[in-house]
């Protein structure tokens, strides 16, 4: 049986001495916390239901995913090809947001669920490892025997990532995105995205293994759905429990920490600023579907349903109101910058290779740098708020 | 909202343990709270735009394989000829540690033998062998045959505690078979290293000289059993003598010599610092195209360089936890913290974001005399062969969630903490026998503890 012991630190004003032993219970006069009206606990479960929310519809829409991908496997059309990608960018719709709940220690990438991050979304991807590439038309797990390797789920599972090389993504959003469209080899002047044939798909069509590259194409769909069920369920029952139980602090820490780390790193440096800098259409987030526009405004989205305490119809209690309560030239401070983001970011152009095809000096180039401002301008002084909010 | 429970009992014969300040502040202001597979990947707070950016690029210029010249991407061009990995993070996955082979054949997971004739240079380097060079790399382009294949076997040793239970080590052998290119000096010394996670470099470089060296000890004044040497080694950028802190010898001076050394020994990639190609006799190097000359340019250098100095660390989970608490008490109690210094102050530093912070990464820089048992017999600078550094032992705990594996020491022999607690000798023989002479319940309290870390 452990005990635990509570934290020796003094917050400022408040300390409260409590002695068990003791009836005297008159020591709140007068403090901070009597002024104290909006009650946390409610902002913390109201951000649960933002998440539950957010993880529901990411699943509803890789089921329809899965099921334009299994009826154009079934009937591989130039029609059900087009419906197949269509669902694809709708799935992206609302996955986007939820990246908000990436860095807070939540299911999606901690505990026993950690690997389910890596599984839904990892990139940049090494293409050649799954399909055929130019100048190489074996590559690839599509287009090794049969009796070297079998595609199946679990292979699947455990190729990605394998030989600890982040490049070998094997499953996931982006996996599933290369086998629709195919590489990007259009000069980003010509603002397309990759030009894979459906009859990739078709027997005797174009390129080898269609029967291959359609079960391949159908399991990481399936895979998909299974991985954010995973999460969505996770999220609605066991942990769930374990998040509303966490201490007060530490739950907001984790909420707002984690969409100031996507504001300013993942979003602004990762995502943005590195792609800028080396010019390359490679270190774009979803670069074979040219989507990389709608990953940057929908993580920016999810930013702001988190900040704001609202998703589809639930709305509550947010960070955004109890930072006002506490510091209201902060909270001004951080609209502004929250309303800054959302316009710069909305002013860059698209697609995104586009965009940061001729470098910083350029016109284009210039728009994203101040996207790129403007998000860690907003995540920097977010986590300002820390100290505002006691929770450090 | 905090509580201060004070105990109302009234035998004192308990104190309860509490929690430091800060303590789950591992790396100062330098501290991240992401617990996720990511958890060593992290840039600290506190950098300027630029400087995040610079980061966000290093961070490319980690993961990014490198690939054989000539070739489109000029910027990562001229991998080899003889290569351990093609990218840092192929040894370094997700910025964290390597391991041994699991298969004989198995590339690039984070072990690599570094290779030695007695006697050294002018600069105190050591003599490499005049076929296989300092390093022996069991990759290559394509035109070119490696140089051959680890093979790694391992004995088991049964150690036993004074309560009964048993613990298995296992002692490894180290071959190089499959030689490509002749027979290996049968007087060859060969010392097995392992990537380690990559948090916290720039804070162990911004701790203050004079604060390393006054933990020296050399001829053991104060009688706790423990020396602690200072290494000096060949800085290349000064061409002078530096204090080592980094590698597991404390064989390099700077993260930037350390990063430049494992771009020429582990990438084949060649740098101002280390201009050379690994090439050997029987192979004519000019012939095989190289990313040109330096094949990575100092801009791109510098950027590894920043990226891999300004890894946060991890907080420490559960400081709080009574066990916890009562395993950092036995761990103070048995002097493990004898070299595995908790706390030091870091200085003034290029760095603004580094600087002046209360740092907790559980080492003196130093070296220590580790007895036979993990010798690799190979001196390097004032390293004896079987000396080494006091390793950090931040980041420990999550080496499992980040890699997968919880292999520990210089050469991932370990499987545990536990093992690797076994395994020390020489300077931290007294300390491992009074570890060994705890029941149980203290063993696993001061195993739960550096779990934490």
């Amino acid at each position: 049986m452990k005990k635990n012991i509570f934290k020796l630190y003094l917050p400022g004003l408040f300390a409260l001495a409590l002695t068990a032993c003791s009836s005297d219970d008159n020591g709140t006069t007068g403090t901070k916390e009597e002024e104290e009206t909006l009650v946390r606990t409610e902002v913390i479960s109201n951000y649960a239901d933002v998440v539950e929310a957010n993880y529901a519809q990411a699943l509803a829409d890789a089921e329809a995913l899965q099921d334009a991908i299994d009826t154009f496997v079934a009937e591989p059309t130039q029609a059900n090809f087009d419906a197949a990608k269509t669902a694809w960018l709708a799935s992206r719709e609302s996955y986007g947001p939820s990246e908000a709940f990436r860095f807070a220690n939540g299911p999606i990438d901690s505990g026993d669920t950690e690997e389910l991050e890596g599984l839904l979304n990892s990139w940049p991807m090494d293409e050649a490892y799954v399909d055929y590439v130019e100048g190489d038309e074996t590559a690839g797990l599509i287009n090794e025997e049969a009796a070297t390797f079998e595609i199946t789920k679990e292979n699947l599972i455990v190729k990605n990532g394998e030989g600890d090389t982040e490049e070998n993504v094997s499953v996931g959003y982006h996996a599933i995105e290369f086998l629709l469209w195919g590489q990007d080899n259009t000069d980003p002047s010509e603002k397309l995205s990759g030009q894979r044939p459906y009859t990739d798909f078709v027997d005797g069509g174009t390129a080898a293994n269609q029967d291959r590259r359609r079960l391949y194409l159908q399991l990481v769909a399936e895979l998909l759905v299974d991985n954010l069920q995973e999460v969505a369920d996770t999220w609605s029952s066991s942990y769930r429990t374990t998040f509303l139980a966490l201490p007060e602090d530490e739950a907001l820490n984790n909420i707002l920490s984690s969409i100031a780390e996507l504001s300013s790193s993942e979003l602004a440096i990762e995502r943005m600023a590195v792609a800028l800098e080396n010019q390359n259409q490679e270190d774009e987030h979803s670069c074979f579907s040219d989507n990389t526009h709608r990953d940057i405004r929908l993580n920016l989205e999810g930013i702001a349903n988190v900040y704001n305490g609202t998703y589809g119809s639930v709305s509550g209690l947010s960070l955004a109101d109890l930072i006002e309560e506490a510091d209201a030239d902060l909270a001004a401070e951080l609209d502004a910058l929250l309303t800054a983001a959302e316009t710069a970011v909305g002013a860059t152009a698209i697609p995104f290779d586009y965009a940061i095809s001729d470098g910083i000096t350029s016109e284009e180039g210039a728009k994203v740098q101040e996207a790129v401002v403007a998000l860690t301008e907003f995540g920097n002084k977010l986590l300002e708020a820390k100290t505002s909010l006691g929770i450090e | 909202m905090c509580l201060v429970f004070i105990s109302c009992s009234e035998s004192d014969d308990y104190v309860p343990l509490v929690v430091e300040e800060n303590e789950e502040l591992s790396g100062g202001n330098a501290t991240s709270f992401i617990f996720s597979p990511d958890a060593f990947g992290f840039s600290v707070d506190g950098l300027s735009l630029d400087e995040q950016i610079t980061f966000g690029v290093g961070n490319s210029l980690f993961n990014q394989n490198w690939v054989t010249a000539p070739a489109s991407t000029t910027a990562r061009d001229g991998l080899g000829p003889f290569f351990n990995a093609r990218s840092c993070s192929g040894c370094h996955f997700k910025d964290g540690r390597g391991r041994p082979p699991a298969f004989e054949g198995e590339l690039a997971h984070g072990l690599l033998l570094r290779l030695s004739l007695s006697g050294t240079d002018q600069h105190g380097i050591n003599i490499p062998d005049p076929i296989y060079g300092s390093q022996f790399q069991d990759n290559s382009i394509l035109s070119v045959s490696n140089e051959g294949t680890l093979k790694v076997t391992y004995e088991n040793i049964t150690v036993t505690y004074e309560d009964g239970n048993s613990v298995e080590l296992q002692k490894p052998t180290y071959e190089m078979v499959d030689l490509n290119y002749g027979a290996m000096d049968p007087s060859i010394l060969v010392s097995p290293r392992v990537a380690s996670q990559m948090v916290g470099l720039g804070l162990l470089d911004a701790i203050p000289e004079m604060v390393v060296l006054s933990y020296e000890d050399e001829n053991d004044a104060d009688n706790d059993g423990i020396s602690g040497r200072a290494n000096y080694v060949y800085d290349a950028e000064s061409d002078g003598f530096k204090l080592g802190r980094f590698g597991w010898k404390a064989n390099q001076p700077s993260v930037k010599q350390q990063i430049a050394a494992a771009f020429s020994g582990d990438l084949g990639i060649t740098s101002s610092l280390f201009p050379d190609e690994n090439c050997n006799g029987t192979l004519n190097c000019d012939e095989i195209a190289n990313g040109g000359n330096p094949e990575i340019t100092d801009e791109n250098l510098d950027k590894v360089t920043f990226y891999s100095a300004t890894l946060s660390v991890p907080a420490r989970r559960d400081v709080d936890d009574e066990d916890v608490l009562k395993g950092k008490e036995l761990f103070n109690t048995i002097h493990c913290s004898g070299c595995h210094i908790a706390v030091h102050e870091t200085g003034a530093y290029e760095i603004d974001a580094l600087a002046n912070q209360t740092i907790r990464p559980y080492t003196d820089l130093l070296l220590h005399d580790m007895g036979e048992g993990l010798a690799d017999n190979a001196p390097e600078y004032r390293a004896s062969g079987v000396e080494w550094r006091t390793p950090p032992l931040w980041g420990v705990g999550l080496i499992e969630t980040v890699n997968d594996h919880t292999n520990l020491l210089h050469d991932g022999r370990a499987r545990t903490i536990e093992e690797a607690i076994l395994w020390h000798g020489g300077e931290a023989e007294e300390i491992k026998n009074r570890f060994m002479a705890l029941d149980k319940e203290e063993r696993g309290q001061i195993i739960r503890f550096i779990e934490t870390l």
